[in-house]
């Protein structure tokens, strides 16, 4: 996975609803269709790096199954952010394609 | 935010901790759902996790500010250390505390006496007024402390000067203070009106003087007392302002007290009382004022510079206006004396640090004491660094594990060297505790009955800053090197070694053999000064100085303020004098201008046949039976008699190097000389009648210079406000003393009288030489202490490292005596090098010291023998012992312990 692009698709993930660790591991693996895998050793770093930013914030929660679990959402500030990253990523994806497949 | 999850990270991890727990959970019941065994499904969900252990010290290291984290662990780490080697931290905090203390004390002194300005506002705008260049040249009578100026010139200065925005003088005067019980001593200031003004001090309670309260003339001046009198005298009560004392006889109302900070313009000293200068007639009465004498020099002046004047400028103007300054008040003096006067310049110089008689005679010896101190503190670092690199060796497999299981070899240092910083903070406290009771004592030391000495050694930012960096360097010197030493060595070649380890490379051995070396070397330097100075002190105490110290004590009486009229009072003192030569237990009294080694000393010009002598001899008046008293041996001739009164001819006693120098030696009684007088005055002219050996006078470190005495009656300017005595007599001191004050109270109760033995006034006056004696002398003891540890330790070490092979030498038939010798060699090379070293650098460093020495060079070849011989002999004893361990070994034994 690419550096720094757990980061968004973390936010990306939480986006939709609040969700715990497993559930944001897993679906990240089944939206990619298994293509990206996430590290889980990696995973909760980047959590609590993102908490620390104040762009995700956290809770404990019961999860499906009746499991306590910590529960992470959007904060406002992690939404702007989720914006402006997803706009910094088209165009470095733009920018590539222009580079690799020339008109 | 960082800082506060910084201290509740421990919290957030069993959080983490928690979370990963359940992430576990969650996983392990999908694996479950997949139809997994439950062995398997937890096997699986931790495979796929990773190492918990791994993600959560790397969440933990985000909230950590990492170095504050490893310090912290190293700090407890070394302290964990230290507690498990209670003795070696003793030692080694103690031997900091010690070298730390001792530095810190001096500097202090020094910080208090040199480098502290003023506790006034912008003290870098004052500056000092006086004659610039040589002022050798001044005639008169000089009284106080600064005698820079007469009252006279300095109203010209206050007048005349542009280049300050105000200007006040100063004298130093000592006042009876009577406020009910019996008089005594109190330390005064007459200032003038603009003096606290200018130095923009501020009462405490109350107000101070000012320019109103200082017109010539005065009926009732204020007096402003010192925070410290304040204290003392009035149990710091506000009820003090309002109240009455009285100095020299008069009435005095207090009207304010001065911050607890200020102690005047005089770094060394304290004041108790201020008054303005105006009240000076009536501690002097009539004639005897000072205000219009314009050859009596009693005054210091200091100016505030005006915004955009700088010394230079302020100073160029003085220089200017001078010649037109000096005209105006030119006193009635002989033709050369005027020429002198009216040569002179003003000038003005830097007075931020105040101005200091302390300072001009104890710089050079503090500054000297801080380099010896510094040396000790060397010495004892030198010391720690050997000890903690023991440590290091006894550490080597330790170390040598870490490095192999990938420890950075700065973690490791980092490591060994918080246990140094923990042994150089706790030396630094305990030794800037040390120093504040040792400066304390140091300034007492020097304080004698006669001259209290006030020095204000609080500390400021320069003595922490001081004690920061003498501690850190400290550090540096025993902690870096062991540590890097330590962490040299190739970790295979260590865990391969066995038991002794590799540790005792060749290199790191040969490390701790120069730094015993080096202290050999500097505690030579230290034993050869502590020599100088014992010998020094020794010198004075013993020397011959022309009469006898003991049994002998000076008595002064001051009638100044008893107001008894001139001719009544010779009367009494005549009998003060009969009465005291008659109590029982009395051998001999006699009355004397000026008491020998006593602080103050005459000198008058003579002519000797029609010759004026270039240099002004010393003189004394003098009463019969005074050469008997003191012991002082008349050569020839006779002493004054009764019969040599003011009607009678002149006549004088003369010392051997009067004779010398005047008459070559020649037999000089019969001979005549005369005093010099003012201009259009006859020259009295005296024969001489007797012949006394050489005696000391005014300084007990010049060497005999020719004195002539004159009967007291024959005395030209006989001064009459005071009285001194010369009382020889077995009786024990106290009893003496108050016999000699009933005799005084029953002729005159107002008459103050002052007792002092001629010992302690001899002491006294080499208070200095005293304190390098004993300071010295206990760092240069401690320095061969130390270096004899140092010796020994290595020694001990050495010992023990080569036991294998002295058991083999032992098992090959080498005797007792020859192992003895084989330590005691190499201790000898050791030696042999530091004490060469050590010579050279003392004789480099004992020039420093040369101008504090008496009776001695600074290169006298027996003291360096000495120094030589005692250090090696405390050396050898140090190496005997183990050496004798060594012989003493078992070879058996030694070899079976490989």
């Amino acid at each position: 996975m690419l550096q720094g692009t757990l980061d968004l698709l973390i936010l990306r993930t939480l986006a939709i609803a609040p969700a715990h660790g497993h559930t944001i591991a897993h679906a990240i693996e089944h939206q990619s269709d298994e293509v990206l895998q996430v590290e889980h050793g990696s995973l909760y770093p980047a959590l609590h790096r993102l908490e620390e930013r104040g762009w995700i914030a956290s809770f404990w929660g019961t999860s499906e199954n009746n499991r306590r679990a910590r529960y992470y959402r959007l904060t406002p500030a992690g939404r702007r952010q989720l914006a402006e990253q997803t706009t910094r990523w088209d165009a470095i994806v733009r920018a590539i394609n222009r580079v690799l497949r020339p008109a | 935010m960082r800082l506060t999850r910084f201290f509740r990270r421990s919290r957030w991890d069993e959080e983490r901790a928690r979370e990963l727990e359940s992430y576990l959970a969650i996983e392990i019941d999908e694996n479950l759902a997949r139809g997994m065994t439950a062995d398997q499904a937890q096997a699986a969900a931790r495979r796929k996790l990773g190492n918990t252990t791994l993600v959560r010290e790397e969440i933990y290291r985000m909230n950590t500010l990492g170095w504050i984290d490893g310090a912290w662990q190293d700090l407890r780490f070394g302290a964990r250390l230290l507690r498990r080697t209670p003795g070696f931290a003793l030692v080694a905090v103690l031997s900091l505390a010690l070298g730390v203390g001792a530095n810190t004390a001096i500097f202090e002194l020094l910080n208090a006496l040199r480098l502290r300005t003023l506790p006034v506002s912008h003290p870098e705008q004052l500056a000092r007024i006086r004659i610039a260049g040589d002022a050798s040249g001044m005639t008169g009578g000089f009284d106080s402390r600064h005698p820079n100026l007469t009252n006279p010139l300095w109203e010209l200065v206050r007048d005349r000067q542009q280049g300050f925005s105000s200007v006040f003088a100063w004298s130093t005067p000592t006042f009876e203070l009577s406020s009910g019980g019996p008089s005594r001593r109190a330390e005064g200031l007459w200032v003038t009106g603009e003096f606290f003004s200018t130095l923009d001090v501020h009462p405490l309670i109350g107000r101070l003087i000012a320019a109103a309260d200082d017109r010539r003339g005065c009926a009732a001046p204020p007096a402003v007392i010192s925070y410290g009198f304040w204290q003392r005298e009035y149990g710091a009560s506000p009820s003090a302002v309002g109240q009455s004392l009285t100095l020299d006889g008069h009435p005095y109302e207090i009207v304010g007290v001065t911050p607890q900070e200020f102690f005047g313009v005089e770094v060394g000293h304290t004041f108790d009382i201020a008054v303005p200068l105006c009240a000076e007639p009536f501690s002097r009465p009539g004639a005897r004022s000072s205000l219009d004498r314009r050859d009596a020099w009693f005054l210091a002046a200091i100016g505030r510079l005006k915004p955009g004047w700088t010394i230079e400028r302020a100073s160029a103007q003085l220089n200017a206006i001078s010649p037109a300054m000096f005209r105006d008040t030119l006193p009635n003096y002989r033709p050369e004396d005027e020429r002198a006067y009216l040569a002179f310049r003003l000038g003005a110089f830097p007075a931020d640090t105040g101005v200091s008689d302390l300072r001009t005679s104890y710089e050079a010896p503090l500054w000297l004491l801080l380099a010896t101190t510094a040396l000790v503190l060397l010495i004892a670092c030198a010391n720690l660094a050997n000890l903690m690199l023991a440590r290091a060796t006894a550490r080597e497999r330790e170390v040598a594990v870490r490095l192999a299981l990938g420890a950075s070899r700065a973690r490791i240092v980092r490591q060994m060297l918080a246990e140094s910083v923990l042994i150089a903070a706790a030396g630094a406290v305990a030794g800037a505790a040390l120093a504040q009771s040792l400066s304390a004592t140091l300034v007492a030391s020097l304080t004698t009955t006669h001259d209290p000495v006030f020095v204000d050694v609080s500390r400021d930012w320069r003595v922490f800053a001081f004690v920061a960096l003498v501690a850190s360097a400290a550090c540096v010197v025993f902690g870096v090197v062991p540590a890097l030493r330590a962490t040299h060595a190739d970790p295979g070649a260590a865990m391969k070694a066995g038991a002794r380890g590799a540790s005792d490379s060749h290199e790191r051995f040969q490390l701790r053999r120069v730094l015993v070396v080096a202290q050999v070397a500097l505690s030579l330097v230290l034993v050869v000064g502590a020599l100088l100075f014992v010998q020094t002190f020794r010198n004075l105490m013993t020397l011959d100085a022309g009469f006898r110290v003991d049994h002998l004590l000076a008595v002064q009486l001051n009638a100044g303020r008893a107001g008894v009229p001139r001719d009544r009072l010779m009367a009494l003192y005549r009998r003060v004098l009969e009465r005291t030569a008659r109590q029982p237990g009395v051998a001999s009294a006699a009355q004397v201008r000026n008491v020998p080694i006593g602080g103050s000393f005459s000198n008058r010009e003579i002519v000797i046949d029609g010759v004026k002598q270039k240099q002004a001899t010393n003189f004394n008046a003098i009463s019969e039976r005074y050469f008997e008293a003191m012991g002082t041996s008349l050569l020839a001739g006779r002493e004054f008699e009764e019969r040599d009164d003011e009607r009678a001819p002149r006549v004088a006693i003369v010392s051997e190097s009067f004779a010398r120098v005047y008459f070559a030696g020649g037999n000089p009684i019969g001979r005549t000389f005369q005093i010099d007088a003012a201009p259009g005055e006859p020259r009295p002219s005296y024969t001489i009648v007797g012949l006394a050996r050489d005696s000391k006078y005014g300084d007990l470190r010049e060497p005999f210079a020719p004195l002539m005495y004159v009967p007291f009656a024959q005395d030209p300017q006989q001064p009459f406000a005071n009285l001194q005595l010369v009382v020889r007599s077995t009786l024990p001191l106290a009893v003496l003393t108050s016999e000699v004050a009933a005799v005084v109270r029953d002729e005159s109760p107002s008459i103050v009288v002052t007792f002092r033995t001629m010992a302690s006034q001899v002491h006294d006056s080499i208070v200095r030489e005293r304190l390098m004696a004993s300071l010295s002398g206990f760092f240069g003891a401690l320095a061969a202490l130390i270096a004899a540890i140092g010796l020994y330790g290595v020694l001990s070490y050495t010992v023990a490292r080569r036991r294998n092979e002295i058991g083999i030498r032992m098992a090959l038939g080498a005797d007792r005596g020859e192992i003895v010798r084989m330590v005691m060699r190499e201790a000898g090379l050791l030696l042999a090098i530091g004490l060469g070293i050590g010579t050279l650098a003392a004789v480099g460093a004992a020039q420093l010291a040369a101008s504090l020495l008496f009776g001695l060079t600074p290169h006298d070849p027996s003291t360096l023998g000495v120094a030589i011989v005692g250090m090696a002999l405390i050396a050898a004893a140090a190496s005997y012992v183990p050496a004798l361990r060594a012989s003493r070994l078992e070879p058996t034994e030694a070899l079976r312990d490989e």
